[in-house]
This record gives structure tokens, sequence and C-alpha cells, in this order.
């Protein structure tokens, strides 16, 4: 099938130049839009906010200001909480969507589960800050059931910006993990069956290290969405700490100051690409 | 044990539904609210705040700039991606492996970053900030989506086709538009629909790139200024009615030609 495919590559009566022309739009697109302004993100880096010229000094600050340090720390400390709590959180329910739910109902749940997927990103983030308001809906039914007598401090606090991001990935995961679930031949379950194992054993020796691999990628995919947003943190953890994203915006927001900006920008794809590099070897995604 | 697998699996199914839809209860009833502070208790229904959120023009000037940038990057981002993946699947071209990983790129890094390179470059070129600026933002993102889900559906028998249509004579652009396209309609189809709803949702590249006229995500961020108010939920709930219209057609969509 391959080579068949191989002699279809070969096209008899185009030129070179037909499938260049093809390319070149999409090409040249990327190579202005994308690797042209993050050329132009480097040299910015290296030049002095004040007077312009060559300096490292915003990429030393980084290291040298601790709130600037600490604005990583606790962006790695959040995403990391994210990230386990949404993948224990998500896996038993895919798992019940995928096995425990009837095959014809199943297109349904699961369209249900992640509908809220598809709002506006800022509208939800709003949304949990109205759940969670000195006076909102959570507050409201914690004092009024008697079990605290004083509202408790929700929003703008790390434990509203962590909600905020596990219900967002919860919906992404549940989607990976069911796909992944759904891609399991039966015949293993069925094969660790006939060889004595109860559903537990089957779970533990055979299910889970085959969808160890869809886990993996999906909370890989949570992490490098979770450490570059803005919106979250911004709207329910409010300014009492501050994550990477919110640093970067603030330079530019109040200072105008694109140099230091682009510096941090840079350090936190920095911190993206070696958290892969360190992955990769799990993350290989198989072609089937 | 079965039995007690089945009650704890529906205790928790229950109980994650409940925790997914909790703020979206929240926020459709209190935009319901007929006083001004969407908290309990829920004093409504009225529409008052539908109301001022029509009667905004700021809200439906966005919401039209919203969909004609969401639209327009779109059928950019869905072109180019086409063209690109027709090619890179068809033709053998020195160091295609390396074009594919330029191509799908920025799919890797957040939309923060890409906004803020742009807004680098920009700012030196000297270009103001527009909504075509975030409108080419958004074709940045999304072209390479577009162009993945289209040429991983670029199979072998779309090539035997293809091939049948040249030997009986048709020239590249009669195969292009009369075989290809109509045979990868699905493909451009869901490149062309996950486009929009990422462009219609996009914020922080907006955020960067446009000033005075902006788009709908934008203007509600502008309003969250003010604190919780059920305007804000108003609008809210219509911008989630659009996304479920959007998504509901598409499953109708792809269902049908799935049955067909």
């Amino acid at each position: 099938m391959s080579s068949s495919a191989n002699n279809g590559r070969a096209l008899p009566r185009a030129g070179r130049a037909l499938p260049w022309a093809l390319v070149t739009p999409a090409l040249g697109w990327t190579l202005l839009f994308f690797v042209l302004p993050f050329i132009a993100m480097g040299l910015s880096s290296l030049t002095a906010h004040e007077g312009g010229g060559f300096t490292l000094s915003n990429y030393s600050q980084f290291f040298t200001n601790p709130s600037y340090w600490q604005a990583m720390v606790n962006s790695l400390q959040v995403t990391a909480i994210v990230t386990v709590i949404s993948v224990l959180l998500a896996y038993p329910f895919a798992w019940i969507l995928a096995e425990q739910v009837p095959e014809r109902w199943q297109r349904l749940a699961l369209m249900l589960a992640v509908l809220p997927f598809w709002t506006s990103y800022v509208v939800r983030s709003y949304s949990w800050l109205l759940v969670l308001a000195q006076n909102g809906v959570v507050n409201r039914a914690l004092t009024g059931s008697g079990l605290f007598a004083e509202p408790l401090q929700l929003a703008n606090t790390r434990f509203a910006t962590v909600t905020g991001f596990v219900h967002f990935f919860v919906m992404l995961l549940t989607l990976t993990i069911f796909a992944n679930l759904k891609q399991l031949s039966p015949s293993y379950r069925k094969a660790a069956a006939d060889l004595g194992a109860g559903p537990v054993r089957t779970f533990l020796h055979v299910v889970l290290p085959l969808t160890l691999p869809g886990i993996m990628v999906g909370a890989f995919l949570t992490f490098v969405l979770c450490i570059g947003d803005y919106i979250t943190p911004q709207i329910l953890g409010g300014n009492n700490e501050l994550l990477m994203p919110q640093l970067v915006m603030m330079q530019i927001g109040r200072r105008g100051d694109f140099p230091l900006a682009s510096a941090l920008s840079i350090i936190l794809m920095a911190v993206v690409t070696i958290a892969y590099l360190a992955c990769a070897r799990w993350l290989k995604i198989e072609r089937t | 044990m079965r039995q007690l697998l089945r009650i704890a699996s529906w205790l928790y199914a229950v109980l994650v539904y409940g925790f997914i839809f909790l703020p979206v209860i929240v926020l459709v009833l209190f935009s319901l609210q007929a006083t001004s502070f969407p908290i309990p208790p829920f004093t409504g229904p009225s529409l008052r705040w539908y109301d001022a959120v029509l009667s905004d023009t700021r809200l439906t000037s966005a919401l039209v700039n919203s969909l004609l940038v969401a639209s327009i990057s779109s059928l950019a981002a869905v072109t180019l991606g086409f063209l690109c993946a027709w090619g890179l699947a068809r033709f053998v071209l020195p160091g295609s492996g390396l074009l594919r990983g330029l191509i799908t790129l920025p799919l890797t890094v957040s939309y923060l970053i890409i906004g803020m390179g742009l807004l680098v470059l920009f700012n030196w070129a000297g270009v103001p900030k527009s909504l075509l600026a975030a409108g080419i933002g958004h074709v940045v993102i999304n072209l390479p989506l577009c162009f993945a889900i289209i040429y991983s559906q670029m199979g072998d028998h779309q090539i035997n086709i293809e091939r049948a249509a040249r030997d009986l004579g048709a020239p590249e652009w009669k195969v292009l538009l009369l075989i290809t396209v109509p045979v990868m309609a699905p493909a451009i189809f869901a490149g062309f629909f996950l486009s929009m709803t990422f462009s219609w949702d996009e914020f922080v590249i907006s955020f960067l790139l446009t000033r005075f006229d902006t788009t709908l995500p934008v203007e509600i961020w502008n309003l969250l200024r003010s604190g919780l108010n059920p305007k804000t939920n108003a609008v809210g709930s219509l911008v989630f009615a659009v996304s479920i219209v959007l998504v509901v057609l598409f499953e109708l969509t792809l269902l049908r030609r799935r049955k067909a």
C-alpha cells in the first residue's frame, strides 16, 4: 500500500513549481508572523528599556529579583497541583463514561460532560468568581447551613485559580482519556479474565498501563496550556500572588517595558521546552 | 461487589457533572436576576440585563467584530492549511519533514507568547493595533491546526481518485476543485469549525493587538472591571448559547455524514 502511495506522489505533468506554489503561502505566513516575531522578541529581550543599547540585564533581573523568581515558582506549583488533581479527577470519570454508561448513551454523556468546555474562556473564569465570591453561592450555602459563621475568603486566592483551572482541564482530560479507553481492544480484557484476573487486577495490570501513554500526553498538554494562561489567574487569583503570564502582562501594561516582557516570555518558553525534553521519552505518540 | 461499584460510579459521575455544570448554572440563573447584584438570593426572572446587553453598542459592535475576525481568519487559515497539506501529502519535496514541523510548531507555543511576539514586531514595524492585526494572529494559531487535521486525513484512496482524474486528462486545477476539495470536505469543514470556535473565544492575542475596536472576549474583560454584574452574566450566557449552537450543528453535520 505504501509503495502505491509513493508512486502516486510522483506527478507526471506538473513541474517543480506547483508543489512549492502550494506550500509557499502557509510557509510564508509562518515565517513572517511566527518566526520573525520570535526573532524580534529575542532581539528586544537583549536591548535596554531606556536607551536601547545591548544588555543582558533583562535576563539577569529574573534571577536576581526575588519577586520575579517567585512568580516562576508559583507558576510551577500551581501547574503541578492542577495537573495532578485534574488527572486524578478525570480518569475515573472517563472510565465510568467508557465502561459503565450503556453504549448508546455514551456519545450524549460525553458531549454533556464537555459542554462548558466550548464556552468562552473569560466567561468561564468569571462564572467561578460568581460561585466563589464573598457572598456567592458557596459561601451562602456554607453560612446558611451553619457550618461556618463567617464567609470564607475563596475568591482572589490560589484555591480559586486552581479550581478554575481544574474545571477546564478535567473536561479536556476526560476527552483524551475517554478516547484512549475506547481504543483499547476488548480482547485484552477478555484475555485477562480468561487467565483468571478479577476486575481490579485487570484494571491495574492491563487497562491502566495501556492507557498510561495517553495520560502522559494529556498531562503534558495540561502543563503547557496551564503555565501559559493569563486569564484564569488574573480573574480568579487576583493580584495577591503573581504567576508568570501575569508578570509578563504587567510589564507591558504598566510600564510599556517590552524588552523585559520579551525576556520573561522567552524564559517561560524555555521552561516549557525543558519540561518537554524531560518528558519526551514518555510522550511518544504512536502512529496507528 | 458489582452493585457497589455501580452505585459508587453513579455517585462519582453525578458529583463531577455537578462540578462541571455548577458555574454554568450559576451564570445563566443570575443573568435573569431582577436586581443589580448577581448573588443570592435570586430575585428574577427578568430579562432586563439582556435588554441592557442588546442596547449596548460597544458590546454589539464587538460581537460583529468577533464574528468578522473569526470567519475571515478561519477562511484564511483553512485555505492556507489545505493548500499546504495538499502540497506536502501529494508531492515529494526536499525537507518535507522539516516543513511539516515548522508549520505545526505554533501549536506548541502559548497564545500569550505568540501575541507578545507579534506585538513587539508590529511595534517595531509601526503597524498600528487593529482588528486586522488580531486577525493575523488568529491565522497564526489556527493555520497549524487546519494543516494537521487536513494532512492527517489525506489517505491513499484519495490519491487514487485524483490519479484517475489525471489519467482521464483533467488539468491540476480541475483535480483540485472537482476532486480533492469535495473528497476532503469533512476535514476542511472540521478545520474551519475548530478555527471559528478558537478565534471566537480567543482573548489574549486580541487584547494585545487591538485598541478601540475590539472583539467580544476583550469587551467582556473590560466589563469585569466593574466587578460582579448581571449584565456580564447576560452577555456570558449569550456567548455560551452561540457556542452550544455551533457545537450542536457540528455534531449533527458529522453524524449525518457518518450515516450517509
